[in-house]
């Protein structure tokens, strides 16, 4: 579905402290399963989650979905991509604090202008999805780690998205909450998503739900 | 504590509204309340005529020449009729003593070089 | 439609954004309604005043006529009228006795004229309602007032002038001539000052000429100048207003560079999580423009909507002492409305233009980061 074809990523390139995050990159994701991107830290996995979702473009390489060029799109094409086919879960949820859930679950959708009462319902409709029906009037600062996270999974889906990416979802997260999200991605999955994950969880990448993991050293994918 | 005033919270869910439409609502408002004023403007002045008229005729039925609204002094008083010597110095610094004073500028007469006076070099 | 939908979304959104810190939002919003309202009920105020002296003093006399003694206005001699001779275009001349008394007991000026229009009894005055209202008089009561001769003069009042015209008579004594001139103590043949009316105004500056070399201790006042001196009053330039119009400037500017000096880290990183949520730069920089555009417009309709309420419903009674000074006879008036559409249009022009740009400047720069700075 999605296709990196020796995608490269530099930083600060030119002076002296340049810097390539991604070497060189080929790789092919599937469409309707959960992938998890595995490594240290400083290997390159956010940079390369970021490209693939089309939040900054490679320094060279190409990327494609379903055959379609993602890597050089103009600014406003790739925000219209990136709202009509990825929803991101950020490491730190990156809710927007004095905005109730609702108010952040219906925000990726203001700058399409849809019909407000469809558009509430839609929302409520995923809060009640993830158990959030009645934090639909809590302050987003309110909430706890664990319904922090079930918004932001609610936000990226507004769009109805196909592809959900996940930087680090777990890392601020206890066992059993853990285990509760990766029971939510294999009911992503089953809805026809695809998900794509990044973790040094072993909880993760060794879950049943994962059905491939590629592991990132150094800029560069890890096996042969 | 949920933090924005629950007052509001409540009285926006009461009348279903969107706060967008409540401030939208708030502008139609004082768009109205400002053409109103106008309206007002047009009808009050129009009532204030005969009042005006009578203001008038009694200026010319005294030969007034001013508004009677500084009386602390008789250069304040009469603006119009106020000789050289008392307020309105001709040197910058000449300092008013009522607080009147910073609210009008010197009589048109005082200020200009007059061609109806001949005989004076200096103004008055 | 599309489009009015977006913008109200946005607008929910600022509203949102703006209600995170209620209070130093309402505060901002108070401040700025504010100066508006000062701003809004000078310029309706001085507007409605000017309007109606203009109004009003169009039947001042076309020409008056002054003597000047060392540079002092005295009194001017009857036979002047006669010196005038026949002037062409003069209708009608005439002296005029008219002088100002100080009453200690109230401590306030008065001014003594002798009309024209009507006769009065022997010691009798017929007082303006600002001092029937300053002392408490009504027809019939006594006033007592030592005269130049050192002598204390009492008059009765047999009438009061009306209410409705105080603008230009509260402080006025109408007495009659011999009253006048006793108390005093003017001879018969001076008076204050001499009226000259000319019915053509385009005559009027050649009488005064005339008037000059016919009798060269004199100066002529001028209708014309009478009207340019109220039509003056108020401005700008003088010290009280320009004051006001600075202070309020200042704080315009104060405002608006706090919004334009550049975005906290908080707000950038705001700026970032809706970027890569989905949100174009444009849509940001949308939702800046109504962050200003909101305060502003509210500002703007409370503050000119309460300010004329203020001028013409109220009277005006927040500048009642300023204006007063230290007068203790002020009349009492309702200014009338007069309203210039274009100085209420160059009030709305400066409250929310400059605020609202100010609030999209710091968003150019930056709006261009990158959103995947939010993934770090």
């Amino acid at each position: 579905m999605i296709h990196l074809e020796q995608v490269k990523k530099a930083f600060n390139q030119g002076r002296t402290n340049e810097f390539w995050a991604v070497r060189g990159i080929t790789l092919e994701l599937e469409a309707n399963r959960a992938t998890v991107l595995k490594g240290p830290s400083g290997s390159g996995k956010t940079t390369l989650l970021s490209m693939i979702g089309c939040l900054s473009r490679p320094t060279s390489g190409r990327i494609t979905l379903e055959g379609r060029l993602l890597s050089n799109l103009p600014e406003r094409f790739m925000t219209d991509v990136r709202r009509s086919t990825f929803g991101f879960i950020f490491q730190q949820f990156n809710l927007i604090k004095g905005l109730t859930v609702l108010e952040n679950v219906m925000l990726p959708a203001y700058p399409l202008g849809p019909d407000h009462r469809a558009l509430k319902q839609a929302a409520l409709g995923l809060l009640k999805q993830f158990g959030l029906a009645d934090r639909a009037d809590y302050k987003a600062e309110w909430l706890s780690g664990g319904e922090a996270q079930r918004t932001a999974i609610c936000r990226a889906m507004i769009n109805q998205p196909r592809i959900l990416i996940a930087d680090e979802p777990t890392a601020n997260l206890d066992t059993r909450l853990v285990r509760e999200f990766m029971a939510m991605v294999r009911d992503l999955v089953d809805m026809g998503k695809t998900v794509l994950l990044t973790s040094h969880d072993p909880m993760v990448f060794d879950s049943p739900q994962v059905a491939a993991v590629l592991e990132m050293r150094d800029g560069l994918l890890a096996e042969a | 504590m949920k933090g924005e005033a629950q007052w509001v919270q409540d009285m926006l869910r009461a009348f279903s509204m969107r706060k967008a439409d409540l401030f939208l609502g708030s502008m139609a408002l004082g768009i109205a309340l400002l053409v109103l004023s106008f309206v007002d403007e047009a009808l009050r002045g129009r009532a204030a005529v005969p009042g005006i008229e009578r203001r008038a005729e009694l200026v010319a039925a005294l030969d007034l020449t001013d508004l009677a609204l500084f009386t602390e002094a008789r250069y304040t008083r009469h603006l119009t009729q106020a000789d050289g010597h008392t307020g309105f110095q001709d040197h910058p610094l000449g300092l008013e003593h009522f607080p009147s004073g910073s609210l009008y500028a010197p009589p048109g007469i005082l200020s200009e070089t007059d061609e109806l006076r001949p005989q004076t070099e200096i103004p008055d | 439609m599309s489009f009015v939908r977006k913008q109200k979304y946005l607008i929910d959104y600022t509203l949102s954004s703006l209600g995170r810190r209620p209070g130093k939002n309402l505060g901002l919003l108070l401040v700025y309604t504010l100066i508006v309202f000062m701003l809004a009920s000078v310029m309706l105020f001085t507007h409605s005043l000017r309007t109606e002296a203009g109004l009003v003093l169009q039947e001042s006399p076309e020409v008056i006529l002054q003597r000047m003694v060392a540079g002092r206005h005295d009194l001017i001699p009857a036979d002047y009228l006669d010196r005038i001779g026949r002037v062409r275009g003069v209708s009608e001349k005439y002296g005029r006795l008219w002088g100002y008394f100080y009453d200690p007991a109230v401590r306030a000026n008065y001014t003594l004229m002798v009309p024209r229009d009507r006769e009065i009894v022997p010691g009798g005055v017929v007082i303006g309602a600002g001092i029937a209202r300053t002392r408490g008089l009504d027809e019939g009561d006594f006033l007592t007032f030592r005269s130049s001769a050192g002598e204390p003069v009492s008059f009765r009042v047999v009438g009061l002038l009306d209410h409705e015209s105080e603008l230009v008579s509260a402080d006025l004594m109408l007495v009659n001539e011999a009253t006048f001139r006793e108390f005093f103590g003017i001879a018969e043949d001076y008076y204050t000052d001499i009226v000259l009316r000319v019915r053509n105004p385009r005559e009027v500056r050649k009488v005064a000429e005339k008037l000059a070399v016919k009798l060269p201790d004199t100066r002529p006042i001028l209708r014309d100048e009478i009207l340019r001196t109220y039509d003056a009053i108020f401005g700008w330039r003088q010290g009280i207003v320009f004051v006001l119009l600075g202070g309020a400037i200042l704080a315009f500017v104060i405002f608006a560079w706090d919004k334009a000096s550049g975005l906290s880290a908080e707000e950038r990183r705001e700026i970032g999580i809706l970027k890569a949520i989905g949100w174009e730069t444009a849509d940001v920089i949308r939702m800046k423009f109504w962050e200003g555009a909101i305060v502003s417009l509210a500002a703007f309709f409370l503050g000119y909507l309460l300010a004329y309420g203020h001028v013409f419903y109220l009277s005006a009674a927040l500048f009642e002492p300023v204006l007063k000074g230290w007068a203790v006879l002020y009349p009492e008036f309702q200014p009338v409305p007069f309203v210039d559409g274009l100085q209420v249009a160059t009030l709305f022009f400066f409250t929310v233009f400059p605020y609202t740009v100010a609030t999209i400047v710091p968003i150019w720069q930056a709006s261009i980061t990158d959103p995947d700075t939010v993934m770090r």
